[in-house]
């Protein structure tokens, strides 16, 4: 049994503008100790989808209309809100690209820690203050007796994404989802934080979900990828395979569109031409149709089912129809990998 | 090319915070840009590349120093040719969407600067509002439409066209597309290229995503705390980084392919210090994993160790 088994997950969003379906059908799973990125462009579905597994998704606004999460063997989405606090928090935990307005500014930001110790772990307040300290030096803050006291202000953004780690970390969940954690913080502190969450997977077999859009980081530290676009999961497989055996058209044209630092010769890049869907009226179809150099009549017309490619290899695409047209092979995989 | 388009003398932007305390967000930069090439910028968050940047243009004006164009003091110009250079040196944003007035048709908007300038009116100027538009890739029927009908990308060409709309020369372009997604990115990048082409332009192409700045730029220059660290075309700074910023800097940026291994990464430790008590001798020093005595006592000078090869590190002098 994998730690967390995601089916067909739908949600949608009811607004002004009309309703939103964010997303549309996505199935995963996360096995113990495993990194599974997620990958897409902006609006494609990657934060609707984590947060519908943390249970945030907002009513009535918001809904989540079909599918299963399990968590554990546990199915999640038929958890009221106090056996799923139970369950956050403590089993697993989030933390989210804008470490600024996710801390709360007017609380030292050790208290921060010792707080959720203290609800979850039923501690005193004196060892909660201990363990958040211990905390804090894990995840390499420097003085951290006196870091404790400090508000969130007084922190790098680099600094605040670890304590926002140390906070996610404090109960030592089995899963933790990590939503571009490092998307707004520099190269170089990217790195470390990128290498504490290894050091800390490594350390104590945690299982991390990662959104992120840089293909660098999901090749450096993810184990299987999901590729969403307009609300779907359009392929997933190993990152191996996302690289040496793409499937779909999406991500052909994601591998394209990012130039290689290692040539010497300056290619034009190849971007996706056009932009993505509006998701109150999104194509009848596969939803890549629009910008796909390779749509079919079918494609306008029906939305692909996902093709098995190989073993833990799928993808949502007509060319993968016996019928279809063969492609000769992704032009520049080899010269990619 | 290799005649200065732009050339710095020792710039300074230093602001006052608080009481008696001064940011140096730009402390001492001396360059030259060249005609027709893209000079490409990179640097931690706050090492005063935006800083940098505005100053050339005029934005802001320096605390110390000078920026000449075309062979000129821009202070020392006359009034009307003052006028002449804030048209021929433009800046774009990085936000499309902060940048652009969102009750302005888009005909408009990329007509502010010709109105502004006075370059053309009636049949002209709607002509030379289409002609713009196509240039940037965009169909001229969305010239009554407003901003928030656009995707980012979009409004990133809308912005291009407003900046070409006044014959720019030189252009600095911070983090043009560092808002936006991968797959549009590589369509405005491809875009500044082209224009760069037809339309004779020169870049100081500011940006966060090394693969990119190394993709567009023929130079590339590494900021670090307001100072200028190292200076080279960009194959050499990717092949051969001799400031050991530089060689952090790029070891840090993660490869798009599982097969190479990075065990060899160097991280640094601890964050870049605040420009409002920068180290002295070497800024770099408190996270040099090879500083040594000197490097506390003296500022390392900015040396040409190599044809077009320039740096700041006492390991060169
Ligand atoms: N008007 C101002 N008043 C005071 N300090 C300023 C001002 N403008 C910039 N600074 C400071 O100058 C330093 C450099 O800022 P700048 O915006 O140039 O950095 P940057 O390299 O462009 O960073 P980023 O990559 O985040 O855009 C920062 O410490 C910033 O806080
Ligand atoms: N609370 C909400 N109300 C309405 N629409 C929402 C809400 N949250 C997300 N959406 C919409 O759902 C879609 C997917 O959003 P999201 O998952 O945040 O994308 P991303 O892949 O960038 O993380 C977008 O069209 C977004 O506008
Ligand atoms: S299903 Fe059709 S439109 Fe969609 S990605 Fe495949 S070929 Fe392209
Ligand atoms: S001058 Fe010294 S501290 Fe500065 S980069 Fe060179 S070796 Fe490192
Ligand atoms: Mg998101
Ligand atoms: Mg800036």
């Amino acid at each position: 049994m994998s730690l967390l088994e995601v089916n067909n997950l739908k949600v949608n969003f009811k607004t002004y503008g009309g309703t939103v379906d964010a997303v549309r059908g996505v199935s995963f799973n996360v096995n113990h100790g495993e990194t599974v990125a997620i990958v897409g462009e902006s609006g494609s579905g990657k934060s609707v989808t984590v947060q519908a597994i943390m249970g945030l998704i907002a009513h009535p606004a918001g809904n989540v209309q079909g599918g299963s999460i399990r968590f554990k063997g546990k199915e999640l989405l038929k958890l009221n809100k106090k056996q799923m606090r139970e369950i956050k928090g403590k089993q697993m935990s989030m933390i989210f690209q804008d470490s600024m307005t996710s801390l709360n500014p007017t609380m030292q930001v050790g208290k921060q820690i010792s707080e959720g110790l203290i609800y979850h772990q039923n501690v005193s307040k004196r060892e909660a203050k201990v363990r958040a300290i211990e905390m804090l030096k894990e995840v390499g803050i420097p003085n951290a007796d006196k870091r404790y006291e400090q508000y969130p202000h007084e922190f790098s953004g680099g600094m605040r994404q670890r304590v926002m780690i140390a906070i996610a970390l404090a109960c030592n969940p089995d899963l933790l989802i990590a939503d571009e954690p490092t998307t707004a913080l520099d190269v170089t502190i990217q790195a470390q934080v990128l290498e504490l969450l290894q050091d800390i997977q490594e350390k104590k077999d945690t299982s991390i979900i990662l959104i992120t859009h840089d293909l660098g980081v999901v090749a450096e530290g993810a184990d299987k990828v999901i590729v969403m676009y307009g609300g779907m999961m359009v392929e997933k497989c190993s990152v191996h395979e996302l690289f040496s055996n793409p499937n779909h058209p999406y991500t052909w044209g994601l591998l394209e569109s990012i130039p290689n630092v290692y040539h010497e010769k300056k290619e034009r890049l190849k971007p996706i031409e056009g932009s993505p869907p509006d998701l109150f009226s999104p194509p009848k179809g596969c939803p890549f149709a629009p910008r796909c150099k390779y749509a079919m009549n079918i494609c306008m017309e029906e939305v692909p089912d996902l093709y098995d490619i190989a073993e833990g290899h799928s993808s949502r695409c007509f060319l993968n129809d016996e019928l279809a047209p063969k492609i000769a092979e992704f032009s520049d995989a080899e010269e990619l990998v | 090319m290799n005649q200065g388009i732009i050339q710095t003398i020792d710039i300074k932007k230093h602001f006052a915070i608080g009481r008696q305390q001064l940011v140096k967000s730009v402390d001492g930069i001396s360059i030259e840009i060249y005609q027709g090439e893209t000079f490409g910028l990179v640097g931690e968050s706050g090492s005063g590349k935006s800083t940098f940047g505005k100053t050339i243009v005029g934005l802001t004006n320096p605390t110390e120093g000078a920026v000449y164009y075309e062979g000129s003091n821009v202070k020392d110009l006359s009034k009307k040719e003052q006028q002449r250079v804030n048209r021929e040196v433009q800046i774009i944003f990085q936000d499309p969407q902060a940048s652009l007035n969102p009750r302005m048709q888009v005909g408009d908007i990329i007509a502010e600067g010709i109105d502004a300038h006075g370059l053309a009116k009636g049949k002209q100027r709607k002509e030379r509002i289409y002609d713009l538009l196509e240039r940037v890739g965009m169909n001229p029927d969305v010239v009554k439409r407003y901003p928030h009908e656009f995707s980012g990308g979009q409004r990133q060409r809308i912005g291009i066209a407003r900046t070409l709309a006044v014959k720019p020369k030189f252009i600095v372009a911070d983090e043009p597309i560092s808002a936006l997604d991968v797959s549009i990115q590589a369509q405005v990048l491809n875009l500044l290229n082209d224009l760069k082409d037809s339309e004779d332009l020169t870049y100081l192409f500011i940006a966060h995503d090394l693969s990119m700045v190394k993709h567009i730029s023929d130079r590339i220059g590494v900021m670090y705390l307001g100072s200028m660290m190292e200076l080279t075309n960009s194959q050499k700074l990717f092949n051969e980084p001799k400031h050991p910023y530089t060689q952090a800097l790029l070891s840090a940026v993660p490869v798009p392919d599982p097969t190479i291994s990075r065990r060899d990464r160097i991280v640094l430790q601890g964050d870049p210090p605040s420009p409002v008590n920068p180290p002295n001798g070497c800024k770099f020093r408190t996270r040099c994993p090879h500083a040594m005595e000197i490097c506390s006592l003296k500022a390392p000078e900015w040396k040409e160790i190599q044809s077009d090869h320039w740096t700041a590190c006492h390991l060169y002098s």
